[in-house]
């Protein structure tokens, strides 16, 4: 194991994505995620890379859509005003198949809404951000640690299904410090027979597109790219249950708000009271199984969020209602405290499920 | 010590987040779980700033320090916005160089410090915070000079580190503080 | 012998344009310009979103399809992909090249970044059938500027060339037209100039071509043509703009 460093959780972002072997980054300054393009600024000249301001956040999403068509690992950062920019290059990554990632560190909205944490971009990481069907693989960190590892993973799942990956963190994951080990095992770039990187005379020549003028074709390239989707949703679901064995109480929580959770189950099992948690890591496709599994066993869930209830949704549809689901939550840039998770668990506790 | 937390504040520019990042650096380097979370935003340029720190033996749940063991306040406004957050039993370290008035909770232990006026009087004012650091430790009984020398090469980068010794020698002075 | 063929650079796809478009004489340079310097093979062309939005469906090298406007950042992306070998080409229109695409046009030209530009100035919105487009000229009618284009109401036509000519960054600005065998000809020679300083890595050359729309202008082909000479070229000159390497800037 390598030693430990003590990074931000945007600069593990960054270095974690130079270790995939990304040598292109675009970005356009706004807080709280401007540490990511920092670090690359240094870095990327030092490697060969690519590292250019955008004029907009619209220009570096495109720039992004132009070295994933020419078969590179390449990525953008900004946070929820810029995002809703980058909204029309998402769908058009999607429409084209393209591998990348995009690191969303959210701040409170709408509008220019303020720069402190939030989660409140749930509904738009999940359900697509721009226009059309489309997903991206969402992956919600909850540490430093898993700031690195999941961008790393976010490249290999983006190139393995030909997908965005979003890292969806907020203004305190990027923000704060932590010990992180960067000895990450990466797995090389799958071949890319589609990019478009000239014929060199050899074959015919690539188009990279999202236009499908005919609806069958259209259609048949939609129900294709959902087949796809259903193999992620298969395949690559990720989630943690904490303390979730014996659980009459199960809070559902992402990112700082699982953070701030397991602070108060662990007090709130100090006096008895038997709660766990589930914390999806990816949202999209968000953990069903464990959900579904979790509601023939509690009485209640919660769902701690930084948003007016964006996954309590999924929490709702993952149960089918059959157990009732609490929302928890702070927002605006504020983050609920223990104290506030810890007296919704015990009034939870004394209600027995009856909301 | 299982988990400790504490919560540094005081006017942008004292060197708030550095005291910080130089506890959580100590921390790593004894094997210790640690986290930092600054405050960001504009309130950094001049205005009030501050840090969370938590150093324990198991992992750090929620970054956010809102209930600090150890305050450390480096001006009145960090004083007035904390003092009640301090855990009962918990530190208050405070400059009382810039602090005018003394610590009203009578559950804690109040620790003035003049870190300014010490720091002004040996030549080195831009390191009050590291006096304050001195002390805590000192009065933590954590002052081991081999793990805080550790921290600070850690802290410093090696292109600062003509900085190591002064940094060394504002801490012993805080450390050597009799109050 | 062979007195005229198709160049290699074009596929076999018919094209869709209107009778009398300009479009397909533009393609066809552009085709043999890259067949004449032989980058065929690591050529990777951009595709606007307006007439020649299936301009990918034409041309024989690797295509790219962007987002309205979004061409030059996605070039801009390609280009540094592999700037070592990487020949790259957007062919836009008015309304995606100057209108939603106005920044990504202007940044890529102060970045001097490492691209060719054909602009196809034809003053109107093609594809959606005839919208006042950011070229139209004062008193233009259009499906949207009814009554002739008030420039008290909805401003004044953009000069590209012009406009781009007071930036420090690009490197070679020409505005010509293909309404004769003359201009075509003189058209070439400037998109053939505009790919070499690309090899060349001399940097942001943009060709403007002023175009003919028979089909939303209402005329036949040959009055569009005459159009060209009667009404675009004294609102836009012809002419190089710059040519930071001929000592031409402004």
């Amino acid at each position: 194991m390598a030693d430990k460093v003590l990074m931000k959780g945007n600069e593990a972002i960054a270095e974690a994505a130079i270790i995939a072997g990304c040598r292109h980054y675009f970005g356009y300054p706004i807080t709280p995620q401007t540490e990511v393009a920092a670090y690359m600024a240094k870095k990327m000249p030092k490697i060969g890379g690519t590292f250019l301001q955008a004029e907009s956040e619209i220009a570096a999403i495109n720039m992004v859509y132009g070295v994933a068509s020419a078969g590179c690992r390449v990525m953008t950062s900004s946070s929820s005003p810029g995002i809703s920019l980058k909204g029309e290059g998402l769908s058009y990554l999607a429409g084209s198949d393209l591998p990348a990632l995009v690191v969303n560190v959210q701040r409170g909205g709408p509008g220019l809404g303020g720069i402190q944490p939030s989660q409140s971009d749930y509904f738009q990481a999940t359900r697509g951000g721009g226009h059309g069907d489309y997903h991206m693989i969402v992956l919600a960190p909850a540490s430093v640690q898993e700031m690195a590892e999941l961008t790393v993973k976010g490249f290999e799942l983006a190139d393995k299904y030909r997908m965005t990956s979003m890292i969806l963190a907020d203004g305190t994951m990027g923000q704060m410090m932590e010990p992180v080990a960067l000895d990450l095992a990466v797995a090389p770039a799958p071949a890319k027979p589609w990019a478009t990187t000239g014929t060199g005379m050899k074959r015919a020549h690539n188009i990279v597109n999202s236009l499908s003028l005919d609806p069958e074709e259209l259609e048949r390239l939609n129900l294709a790219r959902y087949e796809r989707y259903a193999e992620v949703e298969a395949n690559e679901t990720m989630y943690e249950e904490y303390r979730m064995e014996d659980a009459e109480i199960c809070v559902a929580a992402f990112g700082i708000a699982a953070r701030v959770s397991k602070n108060a189950i662990n007090e709130a099992r100090k006096e008895g009271i038997k709660v766990g948690l589930i914390r999806p890591i990816t949202l999209w496709p968000f953990p069903k199984a464990p959900f579904k599994k979790a509601a023939g066993q509690v009485k209640q869930f919660l769902s701690v969020e930084l948003s007016m209830g964006q996954m309590i949704e999924d929490v709702r549809l993952a149960t089918e209602c059959r157990v009732p689901v609490t929302l928890v939550n702070r927002v605006g840039g504020m983050i609920p405290s223990p104290d506030q998770v810890l007296e919704a668990i015990r009034k939870a506790s004394k209600n027995g499920g009856n909301d | 010590m299982s988990t400790r937390q504490f919560l540094f504040s005081g006017f942008g520019g004292q060197g708030i987040l550095f005291a910080g990042k130089f506890l959580a650096y100590k921390g790593l380097t004894e094997d210790k779980q640690v986290s930092w979370l600054p405050s960001y935003g504009p309130e950094m340029r001049g205005g009030t700033a501050s840090c969370s720190v938590i150093l324990s033996d198991e992992p750090v749940g929620s970054p956010i320090v809102s209930k600090p063991d150890v305050l450390v306040a480096m001006n009145l406004p960090s004083l007035d916005k904390f003092e009640d957050a301090v855990a009962p039993g918990g530190m208050i370290f405070y400059d009382s160089t810039l602090i005018g008035r003394s610590v009203r909770r009578t559950d804690v232990t109040a620790v003035p410090v003049p870190a300014t006026a010490i720091a002004g009087d040996n030549g080195i004012p831009t390191l009050a915070n590291m006096i304050l650091i001195g002390k805590i430790l000192k009065e933590l009984n954590d002052f081991d000079a081999a793990s805080v020398d550790a921290a600070l090469k850690k802290v410093i980068s090696a292109k600062h580190a003509d900085m190591l010794e002064v940094n060394y020698k504002a801490m012993k002075l805080g450390a050597d503080y009799e109050g | 012998m062979v007195v005229f063929d198709k160049p290699h650079a074009l596929t076999d796809v018919p094209m869709h344009y209107c009778p009398g478009c300009t479009h397909g004489i533009i393609h066809r340079l552009v085709a043999e310009v890259i067949d004449e310097l032989g980058i065929e093979g690591r050529t990777i062309g951009i595709a606007p979103v307006g007439c020649s939005v299936l301009a990918y469906n034409y041309f024989n090298c690797d295509m790219i399809e962007a987002a309205h406007g979004r061409a030059p950042a996605v070039a801009t992306g390609v280009k540094r992909a592999d700037p070592a070998n990487h020949v790259v080409f957007t062919y836009q229109g008015d309304g995606d090249l100057a209108s939603i695409g106005m920044a990504e046009t202007v940044h890529a030209a102060a970045r001097n970044e490492n691209i060719t530009i054909i602009f196809i100035n034809n003053a109107i919105y093609g594809m959606t059938g005839g919208q006042m487009a950011p070229t139209s000229l004062p008193g233009q009618v259009t499906q949207t500027s009814p009554y002739g284009r008030d420039p008290k109401l909805c401003g004044y036509p953009i000069k590209v060339c012009e406009m781009l000519s007071e930036l420090e960054g690009p490197e070679y600005l020409e505005r010509v037209t293909v309404n004769s065998v003359k201009a075509v000809k003189n058209a070439k020679r400037a998109i053939k100039k505009a790919f070499q300083n690309q090899l060349d890595g001399k940097g942001f050359s943009l060709i403007e071509v002023l175009s003919a729309c028979p089909t939303n202008w209402g005329m036949t082909p040959q009055a569009a043509l005459k159009w060209i000479d009667d009404k675009m070229i004294p609102y836009y000159p012809l002419g190089v703009y710059k040519d930071r390497s001929e000592g031409i800037v402004k």
